[in-house]
């Protein structure tokens, strides 16, 4: 299998090293102990937090890129969600309003809910509209830190249903999550993060 | 019309007030008179001292001795500007951020006003120089630790935004923009009060020292116009500055939030 995403060597003061080779359209589950560094591994993926070592997508190594570009291909999600403005629909571009329309309503998220303010929203909202607003450009990599945390099982059917069909258009994911079902239900590779290091499952 | 001179004997006078206001605590058990009489006299103490400075630096006359003294006021500045906000960065940001933007805001301003408009012969006498740098230094670091405290109070609370603009890949300058531009904004509202407020609510320090010192009114309005003038620009450039300087210590080469620079 080709890789999409390949980690070599990656490290920080508090964990690694890690290596990762994940295929296109493939999904790699994480578990663990909360504490033990997998959100630290996905944001070091991400290039948010200080760490060295190389990733590379499809052949390209990131630091041959300005890192928001990097970023906008390896787009991490994280578990509490980030506002920056008053508004939902403010978080979006403009000109994509309609298509964050339907994929908030593949997410079981009520169409009047787009228009409304941030503060209305529940926690479970936040995080499926911050699941819209990552895969809205459709990046070929997600990183995603337990994006059905907060959610109801009606809701995490969605979500999963969601990334299954893009990981089927190619979208490789390394997903984050807490619950061993899920890791089960969407990965094909699963690794258990014990104290900053990663083992396979 | 010369000014009217003070003798000790005036002042002294004066003096009885502060043992009225020890007379009324020790009566009202405030227990403040110790207090009260360390504040009178480390005020007499610091103000002679520096009234000496002044008339030994003026005597000199030297453009290097004048430089050495507002450099020394401005780290004195600094130290102030590190030291109020209630986040701080590890190590000595705080301070180089402070020195920096109050020394510029500062000297700009400064220069700008002696070679422009007041004019004295030469440009750098330290009776201009130093009282007017003094002014302006009061005010520019009162705007420098207004943003610098507005800045990294903000960041913390909207780490997660800033955060999460940042991983859909917009620039670091645009996801911390927001929050340069609150700061920015804190450190230019006091002026904006000032000036509103100038001759209506009070009757500003400099313009109530010339007219004691004889000169006509409309002649000491002049100078506080001018002041007030001075003051805003060197609040507005010690503000940007401050905020700048702070959000670019904030970041690294790869456009992180390096939040883990904060204490």
């Amino acid at each position: 299998m080709e890789a999409a995403l390949l980690v070599k060597e990656l490290r920080s003061k508090f964990a690694g090293p890690f290596e990762l080779n994940l295929g296109t359209g493939a999904c790699a589950a994480v578990t663990g102990p909360s504490g033990s560094g997998k959100s630290l591994f996905l944001r070091m993926i991400a290039d948010l937090d200080p760490n060295e070592g190389q990733v590379w997508l499809n052949g390209r190594e990131r630091t041959s890129m300005p890192a928001p570009e990097w970023r906008k291909q390896a787009t991490y999600v994280s578990a509490e969600s980030g506002w920056w403005a008053d508004m939902v629909i403010e978080h979006f571009a403009l000109n994509r309003r309609s298509e964050a329309a339907a994929l908030a309503t593949r997410l079981g998220l009520r169409d009047d809910l787009l228009d409304a303010p941030i503060a209305q929203l529940s926690t479970g909202e936040k995080q499926r509209f911050s699941l819209v607003r990552a895969l809205l450009p459709s990046p070929p990599v997600l990183l995603l830190d337990e994006p059905t945390g907060p959610l109801d099982q009606e809701s995490v059917a969605l979500v999963e249903a969601l990334l299954q069909e893009r990981m089927a258009t190619g979208t490789s994911i390394l997903l984050v999550t807490h619950d061993p079902n899920q890791a089960q239900r969407l990965g094909d590779q699963r690794y258990r993060m014990v104290a900053g290091h990663m083992e396979t499952l | 019309m010369n000014p009217i001179l003070l003798t000790p004997l005036d002042i002294s006078i004066a003096a009885s007030l502060i043992i009225l206001d020890a007379a009324l605590s020790i009566w009202l058990k405030l227990r403040l008179h110790r207090q009260i009489a360390i504040a009178a006299t480390r005020m007499v103490v610091q103000l002679v001292a520096i009234g000496y400075v002044l008339r030994f630096i003026f005597s000199l006359n030297n453009p290097a001795a004048t430089l050495l003294l507002i450099l020394v006021m401005v780290l004195v500045a600094a130290r102030e500007v590190a030291a109020r906000p209630e986040r701080r960065f590890k190590g000595h940001s705080n301070l180089v951020i402070g020195f920096v933007s109050v020394g510029f805001a500062t000297f700009v301003t400064s220069i700008l006003a002696l070679t422009t408009a007041i004019r004295p012969q030469p440009w750098f006498d330290p009776h201009y120089a130093i009282p007017l740098a003094g002014i302006i230094l009061g005010n520019v670091l009162n705007s420098a630790s207004l943003s610098l405290d507005s800045f990294l109070g903000s960041v913390r609370r909207e780490r997660h935004a800033i955060e999460a603009r940042l991983s859909l890949g917009e620039s670091y300058r645009e996801s911390i923009a927001p929050l340069v531009r609150e700061a920015i904004r804190r450190g230019l509202l006091p002026i904006i009060n000032q000036m509103s407020a100038a001759g209506i609510v009070t009757l500003p320090g400099i313009m109530t020292g010339q007219i004691l010192a004889g000169l006509d009114p409309l002649e000491a309005v002049k100078y506080q116009i001018l002041l007030m003038f001075l003051l805003s620009g060197g609040s507005g450039l010690s503000a940007l500055a401050t905020s700048y300087l702070a959000a670019w210590r904030l970041t690294d080469e790869r456009q992180r939030l390096r939040l883990d620079r904060l204490e």
